[in-house]
């Protein structure tokens, strides 16, 4: 994206590269634009550049190449207190000798702003995270749940427009987890704030983000919504990351449009959309979801390449089946079928053949 | 009533778990059982005996029973030196004292009471066998039995004890003295003034019987015997003794002890001397306190020191105050050190902690002395001072032998003890706080005042309760650099220690300063709550 692409967001990146020693970059050339309102999580894995080009969003790290523009306006060489981000952090920093009121009246504090509107705000804040009777608390007395929710509010009360959170629910189970996820989406939209989130956690990204940025080596590898991420990924590092993935190896043979014929590297051929290959006799990872393979005859197209696979391993996990195949020369070929009446459950050494719409498998980069 | 729990062999499950347990706690208690006894007789014991001498003061009351008893009735307020009762139970009591030679230690004890009873009890110790002499001389004139060495032995002593006395073989001690029980009623004062001769005799491996008794003996001898009941069954002599001795010394004149001790120091004549032995008769006493509060045990109560005498209350306010402000000094010089090694990159946090530790690889005295090299008025920062303009050579700064000095060598020494803690706690502060108060707004200086600063609180009030009560009892530095000025409340705990070897004053300066330094704990704990003093973690 250039520069005029990010005229009139709210939050852009622009050719932003930071390093840290002055030999290696962390992040490299990054170009990200946000309109305002959006919930937009970065995900990748640790060292990806994530949090890094977070911290240099809220001012605690300067970019070393490029500008940060809020609201149109560079703020690189303005110091975070003034840059008005909330931001949450991913072991809450509440303050632990200041009480759950004193903590989310801080900010209000420093903004000078007058008793009885800062209690008012404080209550509405806490009230906002159903946590209003723990306003005489110290952080020490609550939850890692409660804690997150104070942590929440005090990066709310302030009434910021953007709000940064650093894998804030890194380190509570799954279950408040989920609770928390939908909380704060909700709390997102409701007031209407634009949020950058970052995590690890693709499970997360996936079903609390508007958008997703990738993060690898430094560089976004797919900005994208979540089901467009999930089932068109651009590369196979995405492809990989997200979800569960079957990788084939092969070369390309044939190109038609809109479908390749790759062939694998035993011999045999399947079909997939080519997307980014281009020529012939160029080598590819194809991916191909779980889910979409499908080994009842019946249900492929006429002309359909299949392949022989060999069932390893059948595992019952209750909603779903999980069957490991072997396929192509490779063990840890995976299909999941829905636990269906019909569904037929495979045995261990059963031999059977196997295909997907060419549409569901994607020839991607080696 | 709740049912008791059974274990499976039948027993109270209370039981069996305290018989499961008892072996562990033995075992843990053999663990810590050197340490114990080691702080049990290198710290605990040594404290208490030094509280203990603090108060202690059995000296007066063991060397002169009979004068302090005869004196409890004197009024020191009478202006007149006591009656003559109590000046012949003095000759009695002194003249045991310089035999066992501890009217030289009881001076110099008293001596810290009132300056110059130490001469005086000496010079009276040389003559208090005068007191007898006339008594002696009339028994002589009686008959010259009574310049046998053994007339007293004889008449006071049992058959038993000569007998055995006649067959000891002159080695070791002698066998312990006898008295007669009809002696002993008739004349018990001489009885017990010859058994102290005896004793004191044999027990230095002479035979009684061939050494001349003490003069007080026959003196009191002679006013016993003219009151005395003849007692039954006398021999020959014994009975010569209980009539016409009995009438010879009626006749006599004795020597007068008060004129005899008034004679050799008139000082037995001033109601000064008096009083302090009245004052200090008890077995334990508060003088050593007051005294450590610039008062002194008056006539009446207790009073003040004459203002030239008053030294302890002033040294104690200076030791307070300048550790006090070495305290400040170090927090000031030591937080933002301990800040730098709370986050700094590791590499150069180690480099810099082994520069706070240096000073703690190098002797104490080797610091000491180098600060004299550095502050003198002709030395290193005098010279840079001076050299740069700041300050006229003729008029450089005294930087040494005065409060100055030792308030800059003891915040060098004292900084470790304060740097240490800080960084502990500062390093479980974690750096989100800071960013987290920036990100709400908050200016460095805000983020720090509010946020960062009274997480710290801890490690202050840890490095503060260190630095301030070592200062408090700080000694080898004050007395290096100190001067006369700048030396503290220690340094004169160690003079009456070693060289005045007033003890019992020390022990008193010591537990004051015990006393302080439990009131500023407490006062601590009730301020701060100790809970909140951490070490690290």
């Amino acid at each position: 994206m250039t520069a005029t692409a990010s005229d009139g967001a709210f939050v852009a990146f622009e050719r932003v590269q930071k390093s840290y020693d002055g030999e290696n970059l962390v992040v490299k050339d990054l170009n990200l634009s946000m309109p305002k309102g959006e919930f937009l999580t970065m995900l990748g894995p640790s060292g990806s550049g994530k949090t890094t080009c977070l911290m240099m969003l809220a001012g605690f790290e300067t970019a070393t190449h490029g500008d940060i523009l809020l609201d149109g306006v560079s703020i690189n060489n303005i110091p975070p207190h003034k840059r008005g981000i909330g931001m949450v952090f991913q072991n809450y920093a509440l303050f632990p000798h200041m009480t759950v009121a004193e903590n989310l009246s801080f900010p209000l504090e420093v903004r000078k702003m007058g008793k009885s509107d800062r209690e008012a705000k404080v209550m509405r804040a806490l009230d906002m995270v159903q946590m209003g009777d723990f306003a005489g608390r110290r952080p020490a007395q609550l939850s890692g749940g409660q804690q997150q929710r104070i942590a929440l509010a005090r990066a709310l009360v302030f009434e910021p427009e953007l709000v940064l959170m650093d894998e804030p629910l890194g380190a509570l189970d799954k279950q408040l987890r989920e609770t928390l996820q939908f909380e704060i989406t909700n709390l997102a939209h409701s007031l209407g704030i634009t949020t950058v989130y970052v995590t690890h956690d693709q499970t997360e990204a996936l079903t609390m983000s508007d958008r997703v940025a990738v993060f690898d080596d430094g560089r976004i590898q797919q900005l994208a919504p979540p089901d467009e991420l999930y089932e068109k990924p651009e590369n196979s590092f995405v492809a990989q990351f997200i979800g569960e993935n079957n990788t084939l190896e092969g070369v390309i043979t044939e190109i038609r449009g809109n479908t390749c014929i790759v062939k694998l590297d035993n011999g045999d051929i399947i079909d997939a959309v080519p997307v980014n290959v281009s020529s012939v006799g160029e080598r590819t990872k194809v991916s191909i979801r779980p889910e979409r393979v499908e080994f009842n005859r019946e249900r492929l197209h006429e002309d359909a390449h299949t392949l022989k696979a060999e069932v390893l391993e059948f595992i019952y996990m209750g909603d779903i089946f999980r069957t490991r195949l072997r396929v192509a020369g490779r063990d840890d070929f995976v299909v999941k079928t829905r636990n269906a009446p019909d569904q037929e459950r495979l045995k261990p050494g059963q031999t059977i053949e196997i295909g997907w719409l060419a549409e569901d498998c994607r020839a991607l980069d080696a | 009533m709740a049912e008791q729990v059974l274990a499976a062999d039948g027993r109270p499950l209370k039981t069996s778990l305290n018989r499961a347990l008892r072996r562990q706690k033995l075992r843990a208690l053999m663990l810590i059982a050197p340490l114990l006894l080691f702080i049990l007789l290198s710290f605990v014991m040594p404290i208490a005996d030094m509280l203990f001498r603090s108060v202690e003061n059995q000296i007066v009351g063991e060397t002169l029973p009979r004068t302090v008893v005869e004196l409890k009735d004197w009024d020191a307020t009478s202006g007149t030196e006591p009656d003559a009762a109590v000046f012949e139970a003095l000759a009695r009591d002194l003249s045991i004292a310089v035999e066992e030679k501890s009217h030289t230690r009881l001076g110099s004890r008293l001596n810290y009471e009132l300056t110059g009873i130490s001469s005086l009890f000496r010079k009276t110790g040389r003559s208090v066998d005068e007191v007898g002499e006339a008594a002696q001389d009339a028994l002589e004139a009686l008959s010259p039995a009574w310049e046998e060495r053994s007339a007293f032995g004889g008449l006071l002593g049992t058959a038993r004890w000569t007998a055995d006395l006649d067959a000891w073989d002159g080695e070791g001690t002698a066998p312990a003295f006898e008295a007669r029980p009809e002696m002993a009623a008739a004349l018990p004062e001489t009885t017990r003034l010859y058994t102290s001769f005896a004793n004191m005799v044999g027990a230095e491996g002479d035979n009684p019987l061939t050494e001349k008794q003490w003069p007080i003996v026959s003196h009191v001898f002679a006013q016993e015997i003219v009151t005395a009941e003849t007692p039954d069954g006398l021999d020959a002599f014994g009975q010569a003794v209980f009539s016409d001795v009995k009438a010879a010394m009626a006749a006599t004149t004795l020597d007068d002890p008060k004129a005899i001790f008034i004679d050799v120091d008139e000082d037995w004549g001033s109601t000064d001397v008096w009083r302090t032995i009245q004052t200090y008769s008890p077995a334990y006493t508060d003088g050593y306190f007051l005294n450590s509060i610039d008062r002194l045990k008056g006539a009446d109560g207790s009073e003040a020191r004459p203002e030239n005498e008053q030294v302890y209350v002033t040294l104690f306010i200076r030791t307070m105050i300048m550790s006090f402000t070495i305290t400040v000094s170090c927090i000031v010089l030591g937080y933002p050190i301990a800040w730098l090694l709370a986050n700094l990159p590791a590499r150069k946090a180690n480099l810099l902690m082994i520069l706070v530790l240096l000073p703690f690889w190098t002797s104490l005295l080797v610091r000491t002395s180098a600060w004299k090299v550095l502050l003198q008025q002709q030395g290193v920062i005098n010279d840079i001072l001076v050299w740069i303009g700041l300050v006229a050579d003729d008029n450089r700064l005294q930087l040494i032998n005065n409060q100055t000095g030792t308030i800059i060598a003891m915040t060098h020494i004292l900084l470790p003890f304060m740097i240490l803690p800080l960084y502990s706690v500062m390093k479980t502060i974690p750096p989100t706080y800071l960013r987290a108060a920036k990100s709400l707004g908050a200016t460095n200086w805000t983020a720090f005042w509010r946020v960062y600063f009274p997480q710290s609180i801890p490690g202050i009030g840890a490095g503060s309760i260190l630095a301030f009560i070592l200062s408090i009892g700080y000694y080898i530095t004050p007395e290096i650099v100190g001067g006369t000025k700048g030396v503290f409340i220690s340094n004169r705990i160690a003079y009456h220690i070693s060289t005045s070897l007033n003890w019992g004053l020390a022990a008193a300066l010591g537990a004051i300063l015990l006393a302080i330094v439990m009131l500023f704990y407490y006062a601590y704990d009730k301020i701060v709550g100790i809970d909140n003093v951490k070490l690290g973690g």
